[in-house]
């Protein structure tokens, strides 16, 4: 992948991650060729995946023959520098992703695991969604979220604030100064 | 025929002594137990000073959750303080310790002997069969009991998963028995917006929280002594 500093301008990253889970059934979403059409045709030129635990392994592209370019990998320690260089997001329901990338402000589709025995992760990524902060799918539907979506309709996160919590705590243990 | 029944009764006079103690002893405990759930809440004869103070740290989300209301926290207040994190989970504590690192670039006091990082081993780790999980649960408890022997907090901060509940168990153990009088505050993951999780749940219900937060209003609507707070993320 020549990634040379005159194209960084040119270029638009679809970031995946699936964090440290084995989300397959997303991977492989991810891979079908509607998908990578959806995401060519609304002028993205990157497909990067993170797979984690994953066994599915997409196919790689040098993106030469007029598609969108694909790179994969396992894990990383900078998962940061990914979510920072991309221009939408696609995650797993964990809180962790979710609150990153939406206090970078990047679009973000959020898709959730129904194979999860526990599956309270898609109440976070719902409510959030019907807040019109993110774009919340399963993977069977992500191919649709992503040729309707609107990312003008995206309202921005305000960052929530833990100092009630911590006022509280210091009222009930008897701490006074406010 | 009644001759019999006198001298049983004679010879139970015994047992009916223990009986007796026996259930004293656990009208005692019952009483105490009300005490520390509903007399708690009004007790306010703090010791001046700074509190030793118990953080788990759950993993993932649940550890972010914790560090962000650390963040606002006035540390000085909290003092001594242990964090906590899963034998399995090697980020959390990791993470803890930036987060020292930088109070103390802040405050140019030294963490020596303000911050302790531990692991405790789980009951249960993800697929493990219920078989062995017997013996580790043993084992977990035990450790669980030795680390809280040996911290004696004041004030416990958690917030799941299920890591926090042989600490919490054991705390509100020691607050029966007058072994140490401790504050346990549970905050509820934001992940969490229709339903608690089990180990809030369990906190809830058993009490065993002395106070319980929740990041989303609908929450607070299902559970009405649980605090409503906001986002915290």
């Amino acid at each position: 992948m020549g990634e040379a500093d005159d194209s960084l301008t040119s270029e638009r990253v679809v970031f995946v991650t699936v964090g440290t889970t084995c989300f397959d059934s997303l991977v492989r979403a991810v891979d079908t060729q509607d998908v990578k059409e959806a995401l060519f045709k609304k002028g993205y030129t990157h497909l990067v995946i993170q797979m984690g635990r994953g066994t599915y392994i997409p196919s790689k592209s040098s993106g030469e023959d007029g598609s969108i370019c694909v790179d994969y990998f396992t894990f990383s320690s900078s998962i940061a520098e990914f979510l920072k260089s991309a221009s939408l997001v696609i995650s797993h329901a964990g809180s962790g992703s979710i609150f990153e990338t939406l206090r970078l402000r990047k679009p973000l589709i959020v898709v959730v695991n129904e194979d999860l025995m526990d599956n309270h992760q898609s109440e976070l990524a719902e409510e959030l969604a019907e807040r019109k902060h993110l774009f919340c799918a399963r993977p069977q539907t992500l191919y649709e979220t992503i040729s309707t979506m609107d990312l003008d309709s995206v309202v921005a996160y305000e960052a929530g604030d833990a100092t009630p919590v911590a006022n509280f705590i210091n009222r009930f243990l008897g701490f006074t100064d406010e | 025929m009644g001759d019999q029944d006198c001298c049983f009764l004679y010879d139970m006079g015994f047992l009916n002594v223990a009986i007796l103690l026996i259930i004293g002893a656990s009208t005692l405990i019952a009483i105490r137990i009300l005490y520390v759930i509903y007399g708690s809440k009004t007790l306010h004869n703090r010791p001046p000073g700074p509190l030793s103070t118990l953080i788990v740290l759950g993993s993932g989300g649940h550890t972010a959750e914790m560090l962000n209301l650390l963040a606002v926290m006035q540390m000085d207040r909290f003092k001594p303080r242990y964090y906590i994190a899963a034998a399995t989970d090697n980020m959390s504590l990791q993470k803890a310790r930036v987060l020292e690192d930088s109070l103390m670039e802040k405050t140019g006091v030294g963490m020596i002997g303000t911050a302790h990082f531990m692991q405790i081993y789980r009951s249960r780790e993800v697929g493990q069969s219920y078989v062995t999980s017997v013996g580790t649960t043993l084992i977990a408890l035990t450790h669980a009991l030795w680390l809280m022997i040996k911290i004696r907090p004041q004030v416990i901060l958690c917030n799941g998963p299920g890591t926090c509940i042989p600490l919490c168990a054991i705390a509100f153990f020691f607050k029966v028995f007058g072994i140490r009088w401790s504050s346990i505050f549970y905050v509820e993951s934001i992940a969490r917006v229709k339903k608690l999780s089990l180990s809030g749940w369990l906190l809830y219900k058993l009490r065993m929280a002395d106070q319980l937060f929740v990041q989303w209003s609908q929450l607070k609507s299902k559970y009405p002594r649980a605090n409503y707070v906001g986002r915290l993320m």
